[in-house]
């Protein structure tokens, strides 16, 4: 048996300790906000916070989350980071299929927690682990930068 | 909120549930008495069936195959040579042989690995270059298209020019990475099977059912559901895997769910097709033209699916923007032992841009004169006729799209600086490259009277909401956003009031599929004729509903046969101008800036339009120089979206980017065909920046650190 926190609530699994974080999330918990991409940890779309770091949840084995803090989009949906996130996409236009997304805001949130106030560059470098297919990028880096000054002061509560 | 210019931006219909990830795609739905399916392919290239070894299964585990198919073995599409399992032959790696299914994936793995096929292997085409040697063998061309100026006049030119330039390029596969891999997914009814997943077009696959099912209209249904990505992905290529999961649902009495991995999406799905291009041009001693040949060769892979109609438009775009004396074309299609291609985002135009901006590039070498300048010598004009003896009748704003560029980027200071920059730097250069491109704006020729005769609807309620009745699919290209702000401006209701829901086939007309630059143009324009309709009947508080049929505006009759005619009713323009700097040390190319200028009739919204413009650009670019897909002996060699190389965040730069006002008659608003259209300068403009950097020239792309590489070594070897 696995004890681990999943959106601040304790919780716990039978499944074998090999079974990927992102099966477990998705098949056990039934939250699909987690989106697979590759399967590989190449596109992020299915980033997720342990312990308040961003990680690729299709690269880890559930036997190594006993006693952590999972987040997934559907943890952070009510916070205000989140609607600060949610507003700036959409004023950027940073969405256009969709699936890239929660992985991007989680991406996204990571690093204005980290840096509330990142220079261009700074974004690029925080969301490069996330592959987006559509947007070529520059309004998501957009809507970082709205996040950033709109947001001003709530990162770092966290 | 009522709009008044419909260009001004809205909140994205879809927005709320993309953004929280609560919006579900096919991988997120599950049914109750739900089962997987799983594929064995071909591990051959070419070869005949010999006999088939299946593991004793356990129960609720079952095999379906060609003899669970009961309407024919094939994939409707347009020729019969596509089948839903291969039952005698294979003709390609990957190719589907038969499916297991039931409950658990892992276990559906494991015994896929045990089944044994053994064949009897035959010699296969594996390339191109082996396809166009063979050519005239049977059964390895699958269509040809010739027409232009006769060749005795070109071959009189000839005779009296005062060089012939002779070129041949290449260009390669590339990949769509919709970062939703395909999925489909057959809920089985006693009488109805209902199939769902990631698509553009619902009717390619109704009708691909009916054939495969052999069954009456009524008995299946085709849902789209949330598409995360298509790029021309999603046109075709879900067609079989319908069938596949159909097929299975009907044989099992269950609901079958078919979700492709990113390796198995990367080898087996289609790509855009590579291609051969030869160039035979004859020059006066000024360098002017006098007469072009263009012979165009494209890969077709296994099967031909859309390859022929690929080919028509590559055609006729070989001359790209230019008005050529005396040109001449013609093009195959060839059949090779690898993975079928086929529709990706541009259909058969980036290839032939790339090759005529390349080519019309290297000629102005030979005259000594600006690329660009030299290229808008010969820059078509409004009333210019076509290649295909059409007319050019709409105003052409290219040359103001041009100057405009040429101001905004200091064009003329800016090769000046870095030529003077490259001669004071060994390892670093910097170079500027353009590209003009035009876009045909919904399908070729009369496409859209014979085959397509889309049908719209809109569905009043009580309540006066107003429900948009089409077979379109919202990809993430924005559909669900600017064609219902189409209809509420035209009936002057809020947008709000209006609603576009998930395409069903039992709810929606046949307004087409979802390709070719043609949803905003021809069926916004049908769904504005509605809305027009709807508004004079409007009675509030009362049920309505109204349809509303294309019709075709007769111009110069196209005909396919002797490829004449206005082949497109419209065109959509571009101007691409980009910086690059190339490291010399190690082959890399880093985009530094990045001007581009369209002209898309009337833009329905900024926001959207900007978003197709960077991300059709980003994949236009990243065609040219970074996305490289090789097969070997018919096997994929990237099967990770690493291996590939598809852009990150940190490949991109801004885009300058301006759209210019052009009304069309009959489009929406005066809208023109968008989607497409961004992403064909991108490959021609890097390679003549690169080119620019390095003085050199390059006859294929993508042009990646290796070709640059080897280029720097030969040139250097020649200079001895």
């Amino acid at each position: 048996m696995i004890t681990f926190t999943l959106n601040g609530r304790v919780v716990e699994t039978d499944a074998p300790a090999t079974v990927r974080l992102l099966d477990l999330i998705r098949d056990d918990f039934e939250l699909i906000g987690t989106k697979e991409g590759c399967g590989e940890g190449e596109c992020g779309a299915c980033s997720v916070f342990v312990n308040n770091l961003v990680q690729n949840s299709c690269l880890i084995p559930i036997g190594s989350i006993a006693g952590a803090n999972i987040q997934t989009i559907e943890g952070i949906i009510e916070t205000e980071q989140f609607k600060i996130l949610d507003e700036s996409y959409s004023v950027a236009g940073g969405v256009q299929c969709g699936y890239c997304i929660p992985g991007m805001i989680m991406a996204s949130a990571a690093l204005l927690s980290k840096n509330p106030h990142p220079s261009e560059t700074e974004i690029r470098e925080g969301i490069s682990g996330n592959l987006c297919r559509c947007t070529g990028y520059n309004m998501i880096v957009d809507a970082i930068n709205l996040a950033a000054q709109k947001g001003d002061g709530i990162w770092q509560k966290k | 909120m009522k709009l008044n210019d419909i260009s001004t931006s809205v909140p994205k219909k879809d927005h709320k549930g993309k953004v929280s990830g609560q919006l579900p795609y096919i991988s997120d739905v599950k049914v109750e008495n739900m089962v997987y399916g799983v594929l064995y392919r071909s591990p051959i290239a070419y070869g005949k069936i010999s006999t088939i070894q299946l593991p004793n299964l356990p129960a609720g585990y079952e095999v379906v195959g060609s003899e669970q198919i009961p309407g024919p073995n094939y994939v409707k599409i347009i020729k019969e040579d596509q089948p839903i399992f291969a039952s005698e032959w294979v003709n390609y790696i990957g190719e589907p042989i038969l499916m297991l299914v039931g409950k658990e994936l892992n276990t559906l793995y494991r015994l896929l690995n045990e089944v044994k096929i053994e064949f009897e292997e035959h010699q296969a085409i594996y390339t191109l270059e082996d396809a166009i040697y063979r050519k005239s063998e049977s059964g390895v061309t699958m269509a040809s298209y010739e027409f232009g100026e006769s060749l005795e006049i070109i071959s009189a030119i000839e005779h009296g020019a005062h060089q012939i330039i002779e070129e041949e390029y290449d260009t390669g596969y590339q990949e769509h990475v919709y970062l939703e891999p395909q999925g489909m997914l057959a809920l089985y009814k006693d009488d109805e099977i209902i199939v769902q997943g990631s698509m553009q077009c619902l009717y390619y696959i109704k009708n691909a059912l009916l054939s495969a099912l052999a069954c009456g209209e009524d008995e299946v249904r085709v849902i789209q559901s949330a598409t995360g990505g298509g790029f021309g992905g999603k046109e075709e290529y879900p067609s079989m895997m319908a069938c596949h999961v159909a097929v299975a649902a009907r044989a099992v009495k269950k609901s079958v769910m078919l979700v492709y991995d990113r390796s198995e999406d990367m080898v087996v799905t289609t790509k855009r097709h590579p291609a051969k291009i030869n160039y035979r041009t004859s020059l006066d001693k000024d360098g002017n033209i006098l007469s072009m040949c263009v012979d165009l060769f494209l890969d077709a892979g296994a099967n031909e699916g859309l390859s022929s109609v690929v080919l028509q438009r590559a055609l006729l775009n070989s001359a790209g923007v230019y008005k050529i004396p005396h040109f001449h074309a013609k093009g195959f299609v060839l059949k090779t032992n690898t993975v079928p291609n086929g529709a990706f985002r541009g259909f058969g135009a980036p290839q032939s841009f790339a090759g005529i901006e390349s080519h019309i590039g290297h000629l102005s070498k030979q005259a000594k004169i600006d690329p660009l300048e030299y290229k808008r010598k010969y820059l078509v004009k409004q009333g210019d006729p076509t290649i295909t003896k059409g007319n050019f009748r709409d105003p052409v704003l290219m040359e103001e799209m041009i100057e405009d560029l040429l101001y905004s980027s200091d064009y003329k200071k800016k090769k000046e600086d870095f030529q003077r920059f490259n001669q004071q730097n060994q390892r670093y250069k910097k170079g500027m490259g353009t590209s003009l491109f035009l876009h045909g704006c919904g399908f070729t020729g009369s496409g859209e009277r014979d085959h397509i005769k889309a049908t719209v609807k809109l569905v009043k309620t009580k309540n006066d909401h107003v429900s948009l009745k089409i077979s379109n699919s919202d990809m993430g290209q924005g559909i669900l956003t600017t064609l219902c702000k189409i209809v509420a401006k035209e009936l002057d209701i809020s947008y709000e009031q209006v609603f576009y829901p998930d395409p069903d086939t039992k709810e929606v007309p046949d307004s087409g599929p979802t390709v070719a630059s043609r949803t905003t143009m021809i069926v916004g324009k049908l769904l504005e004729r509605a809305a027009r309709k709807l508004k004079t009947q409007w009675l509030s508080g009362v049920e309505q509903e109204v349809e509303e049929h294309y019709i075709h505006r007769e111009m110069i009759p196209w005909n396919e046969k002797t490829f004449t005619g206005d082949a497109y009713p419209a065109y959509s323009w571009g101007v691409n101008f980009v910086e690059v700097e190339v490291d010399t040390l190690t082959g890399n190319v880093r985009l530094e800036k990045v001007y581009a200028n369209y002209e898309v009739g009337k833009v329905i919204d900024e926001r959207i339009m900007k978003g197709q413009i960077d991300g059709g650009l980003a994949q236009g670019l990243a065609y040219g120089y970074l996305e490289k897909m090789t097969s070997k002996q018919g096997k994929i060699q990237q099967k990770s979206i690493s291996d590939y190389g598809p852009p990150t965040s940190l490949d991109v730069v801004p885009i300058d980017s301006k759209v210019f006002d052009n009304p069309y008659t009959d489009g929406p608003y005066g809208a023109k065909g968008a989607g497409e259209l961004t992403l064909i300068g991108g490959a021609p403009a890097v390679q003549s920046a690169i080119e620019n950097a390095l003085q050199t020239s390059f006859q294929q792309i993508p042009i990646t650190p290796e070709v640059i590489i080897n280029s720097l070594w030969t040139k250097e070897g020649e200079e001895g």
